[in-house]
């Protein structure tokens, strides 16, 4: 076995020990720099993946040497190679510009177990994208989870607490529900491993198990993927959280679990259920429709900035939905796209707002006036990053609307009203963000902040870069529609 | 006959609805979180349920022992690091709720809801 | 050099320039305002150097990059570009030698900013020019809509912050809205965007689709003006003069009437479009805009907002001279384009040169101003005379092409929106000429002479060059007999 064939499982297994040694670190620095090695080491080993997926390879692995479907299987395709890349790549941007951040928000005596809790998120996020097995994804979301709601509690402040209360009930009920799910499949299969139970579940005689199987795993994932109206614990999760938390969470979070439902409809269920594209679809797409409108408009009248973006971000998930659930090659590679890019553009986002928090003790719309007079570059990167949640062309963010609305208008009549839906929304993304801009621009600044300067210099940098990627696969946008394309490929190739 | 065949999923329904209502109604964030043990509690009944093949026994393989029937090990061991799960998020949540207590004063839901009214 | 480099230089020059003139201004103002006309100047250079190359019939190309497979950011000069980009880029300079009087003479608050922005907007404005497809005609058309938000905005004060949102919502909400679905609509229907001569949608949409879709490019071009999506460009008359007379009477409305036309020549094909019933709206709705602008113009006060109600009457003349769909009436339209420019920067750069000496904004202030002001009253004599029509002017010559175009088609709604227009200008225009030059004023006037020496300058420039134009269109002319090849007469 050479080296390259191990990655899958090195993805989760470098940050998942690295986590107790941080522990046992003194020395908050230290922690940090583990932490930030560590996940530099795990992006670099999502890249190796990405660039042997972009060769064709499928890297199948076997926990402990044992064949599946008896022993635990690990792979990864194009579709999480994806997922992978914005993992590993939000947790490397956050710990290395985020310290400055992190130093101000949590206690220092708490500091290596806050970042020990960081590799956990880590690596369950992770371990969701690799495995593949039910049972294995239960237990990794909530690796993930747990470590989540204790990096959302530990920012200074208290309203935290309460959310992060509330995300932990209800994230709880959609892993119970999931594991409901994925319970009752193996009474009718006897198998755990996703690609054996697609087999299987076509020798089961009664379907009913299975379509309530179906509804169960479907409503416990939308619920940690934060799909309208289960999105309520999001918003203030992400508002009260420590800023890069945020970064990362918000980023990834969501998406890892919008993935492992799609894996589920599309790998096992879609084939096998009658009609279940049709249910997918028409169960999906009004709540798809209903987010990316109604959390749009929650948007346009949120004051506090996370928390507008946070509303925002229960919008783009709609958007990353409405592309799966037109359940066609071109909506799937929508989706796939702006996994991508919505990553891009929202943790640019929550970059710039770390760099204005570091300056800002509030970050309600009307204590930013003149902002960008006294942090202009944070505030370009936050405009560049804006610009690309619009969808504006240049940016990530259009690649992806533009397959999006290509993808409806394959569609017909239904299509078109799709379509100016999502021009609708973009529209009220354009003003959402304005809004922000034209505080931080042309308002006059407040008198306490005269005396602001630039963002610490390594967030600075981090932000820009983060920016500058939004530029980049803008223009060059090969590689996210190679993975995409073929991981919708992929997705569909199951269907015949 | 056939109803009862399923007692335990019975229960296991009951208890999955009581928890729920639990989660839902309760105000007080521990009964909440009890609400929420018991929840999870029923879905390890439910797992529990399923292994037994009827006429098995415990799935060790013993000497000169053949043709023995076994209940299924597999969902025993799933249930074992469901249970790790649970019981690690129910100390979670225990703890965010003393922190709550700390600042807040009060685990009641509707008044921490108003403490952070803005005045 | 080659042309493939004279492009990008072309888009990048106003861009160095803009980051010269940011370093400059740290050093004096002198030296910030002789970055932006070098700039200029070099812009002007190299825009004029390709010339020759589009004359002779040659069309020089750059591909940049490739955004999505078959959407490219490329670039390719055609005629009616390459005008645009001559014309854009001549009158930057005269613009900025004016602009350096009006902003000086004003004292003016963020002159850098300013002058920055107005690079940046210069180089949108080469790229809508050059763009080889819709989509990077698209992307081009963005920037200059941002990068014009902080010009209209300039004095911060509340009600030109607000404008300025009148402003930015009309442009982004119809470009966003309807533009974009329009050029995604076209490349899903025709596999492409790039603009082709005699057309792409040519048996590819049929019926009333084909009615719809012109209908969200020319109202998806809010920058066109046609009413109803015409609000922006009165609101954005709060901004400093320069920025009115070159962007809101030359470079962004030209880029809007420009992009309509070359939607209709390159992407439908006239000949397609003539053959359409379901696209015969489109002269009415122009039509409509150009008489109801006038009759709105009639009863302005204001100076400024006469001529932007004018200038949207004038917009539609090019877009309905598009819309007659006859070779001699596509060259009217461009003729119109450069006719039109000379004209109204002139008006507008009298209507500034009034505002720096007298502070006067209202038209019956003006009684007998043009004894204090003769050459700025002189030369917004011949502006005025250029927009009505009359010889030895350059509005003359387009509207002689536009009504042989009209005579062409038989298209008679389009004789009598001519001619009515044609009294309806003079009828707002005459009035203020004799109210500048035989009237007396009411009270004593204090004595405030000419406007600063660089702002009569270049009126001066401007006035001589709508006079000029009537006598030297040669070029322009063959030029722009090039986009009609093909088409049948």
């Amino acid at each position: 076995m050479n080296f390259s064939e191990h990655l899958p499982a090195l993805q989760v297994v470098v940050p998942l020990l690295s986590a107790p040694l941080i522990v046992l670190l003194r020395s908050n620095g230290l922690a940090w720099a583990a932490a930030t090695a560590t996940s530099l080491m795990a992006f670099a080993i999502a890249v190796a993946i990405t660039l042997g997926v972009l060769d064709g390879q499928t890297f199948p692995y076997s926990m402990g040497g044992w064949p599946a479907p008896y022993g635990i299987a690990l792979g990864v395709d194009s579709f999480s190679a994806i997922l992978l890349l914005i993992v590993s790549g939000a947790s490397s941007f956050a710990l290395l510009g985020g310290r400055p951040s992190l130093n101000s928000q949590i206690e220092a005596h708490r500091q290596p177990l806050f970042y020990a809790a960081w590799m956990l998120a880590l690596a369950g996020l992770s371990g969701i994208v690799v495995t593949a097995d039910a049972f294995n994804i239960f237990v990794f979301m909530e690796i993930s989870s747990l470590a989540s709601y204790v990096l959302i509690a530990g920012g200074p402040d208290r309203r935290a607490l309460p959310s992060v209360f509330k995300y932990l009930v209800m994230g709880t009920i959609g892993a119970t529900f999931y594991l409901i799910g994925i319970g009752l499949v193996y009474m009718m299969t006897g198998t755990l491993n996703l690609a054996d139970m697609e087999v299987r579940i076509q020798g089961v005689a009664d379907q009913s198990p299975i379509l309530v199987a179906a509804g169960f795993i479907t409503i416990g994932l939308a619920l940690k993927a934060a799909v309208f109206p289960l999105h309520a614990w999001l918003p203030n999760a992400y508002t009260y959280a420590p800023h890069m938390v945020t970064v990362f969470l918000a980023a990834c979070a969501t998406k890892v679990s919008l993935y492992v439902l799609l894996r589920f409809d599309f790998f096992v269920f879609q084939q096998n259920l009658a009609g279940h594209a049709f249910q997918f679809a028409t169960f999906l797409m009004p709540l798809a429709v209903l987010a990316v409108v109604v959390a749009s408009a929650y948007a346009l009248f949120e004051r506090n900035l996370k928390r507008l973006l946070a509303f925002s971000s229960v919008a783009q998930i709609g958007y990353i939905l409405l592309g799966a659930s037109l359940v066609s090659t071109a909506g799937l590679t929508a989706s796939g796209l702006h996994v991508f890019n919505h990553a891009l553009a929202k943790g640019t986002l929550f970059l710039a707002v770390a760099c204005l928090a570091m300056r800002f003790s509030s970050l309600h719309l009307q204590d930013l006036s003149g902002a960008a007079k006294s942090m202009p570059l944070t505030m370009a990167a936050f405009c560049i990053a804006g610009l690309s949640l619009i969808g504006v062309p240049g940016t990530a963010g259009f690649i992806s609307k533009w397959y999006l609305i290509g993808a409806a208008l394959n569609e017909g009549a239904l299509g078109i009203g799709l379509a100016v839906i999502i021009v609708l929304s973009s529209l009220m993304a354009v003003v959402y963000i304005w809004r922000v801009v034209e505080a931080a621009y042309f308002h006059t600044p407040n008198t306490s902040a005269v005396n602001i300067k630039e963002a610490p210099r390594e967030l600075l940098i981090i932000t820009l870069l983060a920016a500058l990627a939004n530029i980049y696969f803008g223009v060059n946008s090969a590689v996210p529609v190679a993975l995409a394309s073929d991981a919708a490929n992929l997705l569909m190739g199951h269907l015949q | 006959m056939e109803v009862l065949g399923y007692y335990n999923y019975w229960v296991f329904a009951v208890l999955l609805m009581i928890g729920f209502y639990a989660v839902i109604a309760r105000s007080n964030l521990i009964k909440k979180l009890l609400g929420l043990a018991i929840f999870q509690s029923a879905v390890f009944l439910m797992y529990i349920t399923m292994n037994k093949v009827e006429g098995g026994t415990a799935p060790i393989i013993q000497k000169g022992v053949v043709d023995q029937i076994f209940s299924n090990p597999l969902p025993q061991v799933l249930i074992l690091t469901a249970i790790v799960v649970g019981v690690s998020t129910t100390a979670l949540g225990l703890a965010i709720v003393v922190r709550i207590k700390e600042t807040y004063g009060s685990i009641e839901e509707h008044e921490i809801f108003e403490a952070d009214l803005p005045k | 050099m080659s042309t493939e480099k004279l492009i990008l230089g072309a888009l990048l020059a106003p861009l160095i320039g803009a980051v010269a003139i940011g370093l400059g201004a740290k050093l004096s103002d002198n030296v910030r305002e002789a970055a932006t006309l070098i700039t200029a100047l070099i812009l002007c250079a190299i825009v004029w150097t390709i010339v020759p190359e589009v004359l002779a019939g040659g069309r020089p190309q750059l591909t940049l990059a490739e955004v999505v497979p078959g959407i490219e950011i490329a670039f390719r000069i055609e005629p009616l570009g390459m005008l645009f980009a001559a014309l854009a880029s001549s009158l930057w300079i005269i613009n900025s030698i004016y602009s350096i009087g009006y902003m000086r003479g004003n004292k003016e608050k963020n002159q850098t900013r300013f002058y920055i922005f107005f690079a940046v907007a210069l180089s949108a404005t080469i790229g809508i020019a050059f763009s080889a497809n819709l989509f990077t005609l698209f992307l081009f058309y963005e920037l200059l809509t941002l990068s014009t938000y902080p010009l209209v905005s300039h004095k911060g004060d509340e009600n030109s912050v607000r404008s300025a949102r009148v402003y930015l919502g009309v442009l982004l909400t119809t470009s966003i809205g309807l533009l974009l679905p329009a050029i995604i609509w076209t490349y899903l229907v025709a596999g492409t965007g790039d603009f082709t001569v005699g057309g792409i949608l040519a048996g590819k949409l049929q019926g009333p689709a084909v009615g719809l879709l012109l209908g969200l490019f020319v109202f998806g071009v809010g920058k066109a003006a046609v009413m109803p999506v015409h609000r922006w460009l009165p609101a954005a008359m709060v901004a400093p003069t320069p920025v009115s007379a070159l962007l809101h009477a030359v470079a962004v409305v030209k880029a809007g009437v420009f992009t309509v036309t070359k939607v209709i020549v390159y992407i439908f094909g006239v000949d397609f479009l003539f053959a359409e019933p379901s696209g015969a709206w489109l002269l009415y709705a122009a039509a409509f805009t150009v008489i109801s602008a006038s009759v709105v113009a009639l009863r302005q006060q204001n100076l400024k907002r006469l001529l932007a109600y004018s200038t949207i009457a004038q917009l539609s003349y090019v877009v309905m001279a598009a819309a007659i769909l006859k070779p001699l009436a596509e060259i009217g339209a461009a003729v119109h384009i450069v006719a039109h420019a000379f004209g109204k920067i002139t008006l507008f750069f009298a209507a500034g040169a009034i505002y720096v000496a007298s502070k006067k904004t209202e038209v019956h202030q003006l009684r007998g101003i043009g004894h204090q002001m003769p050459w700025t009253m002189g030369a917004f004599t011949i502006g005025a005379l250029s927009m009505i029509g009359v010889p030895p002017t350059g509005g003359f010559v387009s509207k002689w092409y536009i009504l042989a175009g009209a005579f062409q088609a038989d298209n008679y709604v389009a004789v009598a929106t001519i001619i009515l227009s044609t009294v309806l200008n003079a009828a707002y225009f005459l009035p203020i000429i004799y109210l500048a030059w035989f009237a007396q004023p009411k009270a004593p006037q204090a004595d405030h002479g000419e406007a600063p020496f660089p702002a009569v300058f270049a009126l001066s420039v401007t006035a001589l060059l709508t006079i000029g134009f009537f006598f030297f269109n040669g070029p322009v002319l063959e030029l722009e007999r090039q986009i009609v090849q093909g088409v049948s007469p």
